[in-house]
């Protein structure tokens, strides 16, 4: 006797505790498979590119500030490393020193956040809590050399706009002690734990090939045993000058694209101490550049590697203008997405967080 | 209590039972509210944080202020729900857990109704909570309410067959299904955690799923489907649910206590201390044990959940009765009988 | 049309066996224009004709001296006369770049969908539409960021906010 059953629509968002941000997606169920899954983004679209048409360079920099707001100093460093290229600016020592070390810092602090809501997604509710903890002192840091703890908006064309204070470098030294030792406590806490891994192995799986076709970058590429990061492939700003590995994962599943993202906080954490070991004791930290900056006609497409994977700025300009004639911005999240309804088939609906988590989207950066 | 059931039926009587039953209802909710308080409390130390301390003296009003808020809220019953249905599930799903208590012996005069049945009675009565559980997603026309009923019913149901096996063990070792027997025999002999260390293990996994706590508190699950059977329920009626779910700790700890660590007897002889407050202690060390994995653990998911239950725990539970059969029999290891 | 003499571009080479392959494969003349970009560290770069780009997009992501198999970025550029779609690509095994440009017609017009070569294009694609309003043949298309009854493509030079002025 065959049972009668109805595939049911159901609606995650855009306002539901875990999806991170303004985000829905349209399920069908058949009880708790999913037959089809169809993001529906643009609740936070903002319209970035547009205004970008009417704002003068330096005035567009608020505006990265937001588009991935858990990485605020990496969206900054996006746009300026486009108009530095288009310009022919050279960046002083100090200045690209802090660069690196306010990147770097941001880095881990987004991946602390990405733990934290993973695993709260899952169900524990500590971890949450510990990452904070870390989150708080790498804010408070951030917050004494560029006085937001969010949208910092710190770096322009040819430099950083502040210099760190008085002894604001030893305090990122110790915190790069004390960060290594919760590393490994949290590395106690979640990663053995049985309950995690029968929720995250061999979860959404995909191979290189089909994450290369997707455009996918950051982490989920990695964990996919593809070993590329732009800080290394392509390396940018002075990122030739330290010593860090790029981890991959094997399979391909969620709990690879986890460990990648661990290992990648130890790996922040060795740039950071050779970064500020070789810290110049003085310097400028901003070159000389003309008050109005006025860009020739060109186009450049760059890229570097956030937290969430490549963010790229196809910068068109024409002629004597201060203002970009169009600026377009590749976003990790909003490209990364793209896989999900693909590994979401004939999984159940108690995956969705561990996959969306897993991906690390955020809202600002998805929608623009 | 105090041979009541056994004298003639006079209005001073039913007056005397019924006063007896509103004070362990009010030691019940007393428990609860200092239940959730502590819970709070504790697993905010866990999370180096501290847990509420605003309301009154470190806090210790919270839970009523909680309370009372959630009573004076608006009672909004939403247009398209069954509404009878939706009106009773919560009333269903909580008086279980209070008829559940009359069989639980405190003390070898405090016990309420000794009824020879005592564990039957107890596991049977449970298992009307279900019902409840499942009316409340049902009536409430919500999709991810009756996705949380399914899940919440599927997840109960399984997990009532390891649980009632789990102590079958203690039922052999006894020859009772009398609770105050079965504390009697621990007080003979050893307490039944040594022998029935599986059988434990077992009760121990199985309560919190029944419990429906983290780990496994899936159909409640707020990062996924939004508070699951309870979502539209709001103020009193909500309440009730929070309510079912703490007295049945109550119930469950208590229950755990009698029948593993022998109640009201006193370790290392010492008699001294009265054996309430061994019945206490040993009831609050599981409630704490409880309150400690939910603030460690992430989330197990149904289908492993379930997986886990049919395949590993009922197993387990049947080895576990037939090895105490086994040596029963042949006179190796017999409790009392 | 610069009357000095240029210092030779390193990738030089290399695009001149872009347009090579290009034209013996698809067409004598779908490359409409070939220079490199010295700006954007010397990325070779490409324009090809709207009526023979799906078919160079598959030499560009299968032939051996070419394997671009990672789409970068997709954007939509207005250049107030045309529309164009340009497309930058990463090749994995020979660790390459190129920049390939598609023109249209600012209205109807439409640009051939490479979403089943490469799928990283759809959300891409999808967005350039939305708020470009470049046509993709080929697949089909709905908006992405903005809701679904907007009317207008905002990205456009010429785009009337509704409430201009307010």
């Amino acid at each position: 006797m065959a049972l009668r059953t109805e595939e049911m629509l159901l609606n995650v968002g855009p306002q539901h505790p875990s999806t991170h941000g303004v985000f829905r997606l349209v399920v069908k169920v058949d009880g708790e498979r999913i037959t089809e899954a169809i993001p529906v983004v643009g609740y936070l679209h903002r319209g970035t590119e547009k205004l970008a048409e009417d704002l003068s360079f330096t005035q567009i920099i608020p505006y990265t500030d937001r588009l991935d707001y858990l990485s605020s100093m990496l969206n900054n460093y996006a746009l300026v490393q486009a108009v530095e290229q288009l310009m022919g600016i050279e960046v002083p020592e100090r200045a690209e020193y802090l660069r690196v070390i306010v990147m770097e810092l941001n880095r881990v602090a987004s991946h602390l956040v990405w733990w934290g809501t993973a695993i709260l997604d899952l169900g524990a509710t500590s971890p949450f809590i510990f990452a904070f903890r870390d989150r708080e002192s790498i804010v408070a840091l951030l917050n004494e050399i560029s006085g937001a703890r969010l949208t910092y908006n710190y770096m322009r064309v040819g430099g950083v706009k502040w210099d760190a204070p008085e002894g604001w470098i030893e305090r990122v030294k110790k915190f790069i002690t004390v960060m290594r030792k919760h590393l490994k406590e949290y590395h106690q806490l979640v990663t053995g734990n049985e309950i995690f891994l029968a929720r995250v192995k061999n979860l959404g799986v995909y191979d290189a090939k089909t994450a290369i076709a997707f455009g996918q970058s950051g982490p989920v590429l990695r964990g996919s045993n593809v070993k590329f990061d732009i800080r290394k492939n392509q390396p940018y700003s002075i990122y030739d000058r330290f010593e860090f590995e790029v981890p991959t994962g094997e399979t391909g599943d969620v709990f690879d694209r986890y460990m990648v993202r661990m290992k990648e906080i130890e790996q922040s954490l060795n740039i950071l101490e050779q970064a500020t070991e070789q810290f110049p004791e003085e310097g400028e930290i901003q070159a000389k550049v003309p008050r109005v900056l006025r860009a020739p006609q060109g186009e450049v497409y760059t890229r570097m590697e956030t937290s969430k994977g490549e963010l790229g700025v196809h910068l068109v300009t024409k002629g004597k203008s201060d203002k970009p004639y169009r600026l377009h911005l590749r976003r990790p999240s909003f490209i990364n997405l793209q896989i999900l309804p693909k590994i979401l088939l004939g999984r159940s609906m108690a995956d969705i967080p561990a996959i969306l988590g897993a991906v690390d989207i955020v809202l600002g950066e998805v929608d623009a | 209590m105090f041979g009541i059931l056994e004298q003639d039926f006079s209005w001073l009587n039913l007056l005397i039972m019924i006063s007896v039953a509103v004070a362990v209802m009010g030691v019940v909710l007393l428990f609860v509210v200092y239940a959730i308080y502590f819970e709070r409390k504790i697993v905010g130390w866990i999370q180096l944080r501290r847990g509420p301390n605003r309301v009154g003296p470190w806090g210790l009003f919270q839970t009523v202020a909680d309370v009372l808020k959630l009573l004076i809220k608006e009672d909004v019953v939403p247009t398209k729900v069954d509404r009878l249905l939706f009106l009773i599930a919560p009333i269903i799903a909580y008086t279980p857990s209070f008829a559940i208590i009359a069989v639980i012996p405190y003390t070898e005069s405090l016990y309420f109704a000794d009824v020879n049945v005592g564990l039957l009675y107890y596991g049977a009565l449970s298992s009307i909570t279900i019902t409840g559980i499942m009316l409340g997603g049902w009536a409430s026309n919500n999709k991810y309410a009756i996705m949380g009923g399914m899940r919440s019913v599927a997840q109960m149901v399984s997990y009532e067959v390891p649980l009632i096996m789990s102590f079958l063990g203690v039922v052999l070792m006894t020859g009772s299904l009398n609770m105050r027997e079965i504390v009697q025999a621990q007080q003979d002999g050893v307490w039944f955690i040594f022998p029935q260390f599986l059988g434990f293990i077992i009760f121990l996994i199985a309560g919190n799923a029944e419990l429906n706590r983290t780990p496994f508190d899936l159909p409640e699950a707020e990062n996924e489907l939004v508070a699951g059977y309870f979502v539209e329920y709001s103020g009193f009626r909500f309440a009730f649910f929070m309510l079912t779910e703490y007295v049945y700790m109550f119930a469950m700890a208590s229950l755990m206590t009698v029948l593993f660590f022998g109640g009201w007897d006193a370790p290392f002889g010492l008699d001294f201390i009265p054996g309430i407050v061994w019945f206490f202690l040993k009831f609050l060390m599981l409630v704490f044990w409880l309150f400690w994995i939910r603030a460690t653990f992430p989330r197990v998911r149904t289908d492993q959940l379930m997986g886990f239950a049919w395949k590993v725990l009922i197993p387990l539970a049947l080895f576990n009765v037939m090895l105490t059969a086994l040596l029963h029999t042949l006179g190796i290891y017999s409790g009392v009988n | 049309m610069s009357e000095e003499v240029k210092a030779s571009s390193p990738k030089q080479p290399l695009l001149d066996s872009y347009v090579k392959i290009i034209s013996e494969q698809v067409a004598q003349d779908a490359v409409k224009e070939a220079y490199i970009n010295e700006v954007n560290s010397h990325m070779p770069a490409l324009i090809i004709r709207k009526e023979n780009w799906h078919d160079v997009a598959l030499i560009i992501r299968d032939k051996e001296d070419m394997q671009f198999d990672y789409l970068m970025n997709l954007s939509g550029v207005d250049y107030e006369e045309y529309l164009e779609v340009t497309y930058h690509f990463y090749s994995f095994s020979r660790d390459e770049y190129l920049t390939v440009k598609v023109q249209t017609e600012r209205d109807g017009g439409s640009v051939a969908s490479v979403m089943d070569i490469w799928p990283a294009a759809d959300w891409q694609e999808r967005e350039a539409y939305d708020l470009l309003g470049i046509g993709f043949t080929g697949r089909e298309i709905s908006r992405i960021l903005l809701s679904d009854d907007w009317v207008g493509h905002p990205l456009r030079k010429d785009y009337k906010p509704y409430d201009e002025g307010v």
